[in-house]
């Protein structure tokens, strides 16, 4: 867990040069200018999954490759460095996921496949409020005959703009059902929204909507707690991200510290600096360190696992937000200028504290995970 | 997590559980299967120290008599000759059953350390061997009142002679050197150099011209005591390594200071501070602690004590391979003993003003408020967090002009 094993250090290595190779964090400072209008690359996002990406966590009977939470985590926090926007997180780790533990036979050998070879974009619908509450849902499936209908709102559904088919959780009499909906079903309005980070998110309406028998993933009464391993599964892998970002964001400002000067000195040679830079290192060794736990919690299934993800995903989110505020800082006034790459890592880091949880209700979870 | 450059064989080590395990469950007394209350507890050693049991005795006795008080010393020097994995073995199974550490003192930890990788042949063969049997306890003389970060700026001086130095000064927060037999010293032999100019010697606390007083701090009782040095005579032999090559002896000293500072947390698991404030605030109507902000502040405090165990568990893997950057030590120091304080700042929110009672029952005769007030030192002692965050600065990140 602590020692990268080789086969996970060379998937990392391979990964890192793969995105600094074919897409820099400029990348998407020039989708946002050109107005994308699917806000990512499709041929970066197939020449990423011709190296296995997209197929991690795909077992190896649909094609895939059949890895762990732990090497999606790997991948994400080179995406974080890179801030490369991709169907990876809705697509590859959430929808695989979902589908891999819980989906029938045939809806694993109809999506998976697919999924392994970055033909389709599944997107996975939550939240329904701008502050993650996956306790409050009120999105509503009935039985409807033999199948099902869907009524409700959902909003921040990453990729929802460009997915074939969307995952959603909605409440039901005894339990919780998680849907596949088609994106073309009667009924479905998808509405997109361009989020501050110039990644996509959408909103998106279910009226009505009738699905057949074969719609649900798993059980009713499972479907609670898929929310929550999904969710954990969700959360971790951001937090892998937001380690990523943070990471990246520091060593481009160390790297800073020791080129530019003021008073005829270099201004890493100031200890007001110096003390900061190494507090911010401290927490990134911190990030690192839980985060590995947690990851490797989630493979195991074991039942810490909550209680880590949730440590995990609210040191990252903090140790980013230091990152990227003193990235901005640090850089003096260059650093608030859109030619710097470092407002687009604090725009991203933005984003992906909230996703899923941001640190507030993070260490909420933690207290009632530690009975208080 | 397994080391790669352990020998054992699986097997082997099981054997070696096994019988471990047998002995200690014949050999340890069961007043020695409860962890220390008080540092009058615990056993120190030394020609000035009395046990406070028998059991206390036959513990330390029979652990010495199998070389287990220093478990991975050489066997010609008293120590148990065992490898990493047994060791680790060792220690797993003693806290299976709860067993006292039959000793503790600077020697087992530290002093012994630096002696067997820089000490002569000589040097080891005269104190390992007692300080695994317990009979001598060193103190350690670096600070000064002139020198306390900034330690190579000591001034206690040892002018050279013909077989012998002559030791003056004083040195400062030397922990329980009233109770102690032996000192090792950095002492100034060349006033020219700084880092250069520091030798490292051995000084026998009974020698004429050693005097030693307690320090009272703000939590009263306190180990630390001041200690002065006026024209004491020191054999030419007790000088550890080269002259003026003390400083070296220093450095890898304080490595292992900060190691173990940092792992308190590691040998001795502190209580949840969430169930700890539970049980003195009480529940909300929902079942929460009832005091959201200290709730809040308690959630990120555990957070970032999970994650520095996290960082102790990897460091100590990377340890094993090679891998560690041995300035992290420092790192580990500086962020380990934030947090002690930061615990203690929240006991005493939670402790509310039960904490505060120096002097009653229910306070335990005021050991909230003390060791509230004990962990003040933690940033200081070793080291200050200021000092670690240059060490950080300059030795991990590469910033220069500290």
């Amino acid at each position: 867990m602590w020692i990268l094993s080789d086969e996970r250090r060379m998937l990392r290595d391979s990964a890192r040069g793969f995105l600094e190779g074919q897409a820099p964090a400029s990348h998407v400072r020039q989708l946002r200018d050109a107005e994308d209008p699917r806000g990512y690359a499709p041929a970066l996002w197939q020449a990423f999954a011709d190296q296995g990406y997209s197929a991690t966590l795909v077992p190896e009977a649909h094609g895939g490759i059949g890895l762990g939470v732990t090497e999606a985590g790997l991948i994400a926090e080179e995406l974080g460095r890179t801030l490369r926007p991709t169907p990876f997180f809705s697509t590859a780790v959430l929808a695989a996921w979902l589908l891999r533990e819980a989906g029938s036979q045939a809806q694993q050998a109809c999506w998976l496949p697919r999924i392994a070879a970055a033909e389709t974009v599944v997107a996975v619908a939550v939240d329904e409020h701008a502050i993650h509450r996956p306790d409050r849902l009120r999105a509503i499936a009935k039985r409807d005959g033999d199948g099902w209908r869907v009524d409700g709102r959902k909003q921040a559904v990453v990729d929802g703009h460009v997915a074939d088919a969307l995952l959603v959780a909605a409440r039901c009499e005894g339990g919780i059902a998680w849907l596949l909906v088609p994106r073309d079903s009667d009924g479905v309005t998808v509405e997109r929204t361009v989020m501050v980070d110039s990644h996509n998110a959408a909103r998106v309406q279910f009226e009505n909507v009738r699905l057949g028998a074969d719609a649900l993933v798993g059980t009713v009464a499972g479907g609670a707690a898929l929310l929550d391993r999904v969710l954990d599964v969700g959360r971790v892998v951001v937090a892998a991200e937001l380690l990523g970002i943070a990471d990246e964001v520091f060593t481009r400002t160390v790297a800073y510290l020791k080129e530019r000067r003021q008073f005829g000195r270099f201004i890493g040679e100031f200890q007001a600096l110096q003390h900061r830079a190494a507090e911010l290192w401290c927490d990134l060794e911190l990030t690192r360190a839980i985060l590995r736990q947690a990851l490797a919690d989630v493979d195991a299934g074991a039942p810490e696992a909550a209680l880590h993800v949730a440590q995990a995903k609210a040191r990252a989110a903090l140790t980013a937000e230091r990152a990227v505020a003193e990235g901005v800082q640090m850089h003096g006034g260059i650093g608030v200028t859109d030619e710097l790459d470092i407002g687009l890592f604090l725009k991203r880091a933005r984003v992906l504290q909230a996703l899923f949880g941001d640190a507030f209700s993070q260490l909420d979870r933690v207290a009632i995970l530690t009975g208080y | 997590m397994k080391s790669e450059i352990a020998t054992d064989t699986t097997d082997e080590l099981e054997a070696f559980r096994r019988t471990t395990r047998e002995w200690l469950e014949a050999n340890c007394p069961s007043e020695m299967r409860r962890p220390a209350t008080s540092e009058a507890d615990i056993c120190w050693g030394g020609r000035r120290f009395t046990f406070q049991s028998e059991a206390q005795k036959q513990w330390m006795q029979r652990m010495a008599e199998r070389g287990w008080t220093v478990p991975t010393w050489p066997r010609e020097y008293g120590g148990g000759g065992l490898t990493r994995d047994e060791a680790v073995v060792l220690q797993q199974e003693m806290a299976a059953l709860g067993c006292r550490p039959p000793l503790q003192n600077n020697g087992t930890w530290m002093f012994g350390a630096a002696l067997l990788k820089y000490g002569s042949e000589a040097h080891k063969r005269e104190h390992l061997p007692l300080i695994a049997r317990g009979e001598i306890r060193w103190a350690q003389g670096y600070s000064e009142p002139g020198a306390g970060s900034d330690l190579a700026s000591l001034s206690t001086r040892a002018d050279v002679h013909d077989d012998h130095f002559v030791v003056n000064g004083q040195k400062v927060w030397t922990s329980f050197a009233d109770q102690c037999d032996m000192i090792f010293c950095l002492v100034r032999t060349d006033a020219a150099q700084k880092h250069t100019g520091i030798s490292f010697l051995l000084i026998d606390m009974n020698t004429p011209g050693v005097r030693t007083r307690p320090i009272r701090l703000i939590s009263g009782k306190s180990p630390f005591c001041e200690t002065f040095f006026d024209d004491v005579r020191v054999p030419r032999a007790n000088l550890v390594g080269d002259l003026n090559a003390g400083w070296t002896i220093a450095k890898y000293l304080l490595t292992h200071e900060r190691e173990m500072v940092s792992s308190i947390y590691e040998r001795r698991a502190p209580p949840p501070l969430g169930r700890f404030a539970v049980e003195r605030v009480g529940r909300d109507a929902l079942n929460r602690l009832d005091a959201p902000a200290l709730r809040t502040a308690i959630a990120r405090f555990e957070v970032d004590e999970a994650a520095f165990r996290a960082w102790l568990a990897m460091f100590g893997a990377q340890s094993d391979i090679g891998e560690a950057n041995p300035a992290v030590p420092s790192a580990l120091k500086y962020y380990g003993s934030e947090l002690a304080k930061r615990r203690n700042d929240l006991m005493m929110a939670a402790g509310g003003s039960d904490a505060l009672e120096w002097e009653s029952d229910r306070s335990e005769q005021g050991v909230l408020a003390r060791t509230w007030l004990h962990s003040r030192k933690a940033s200081i002692e070793g080291g200050t967090s200021e000092i670690m965050l240059n060490m950080i600065a300059k030795r991990l990140l590469g910033l220069s002009g500290t």
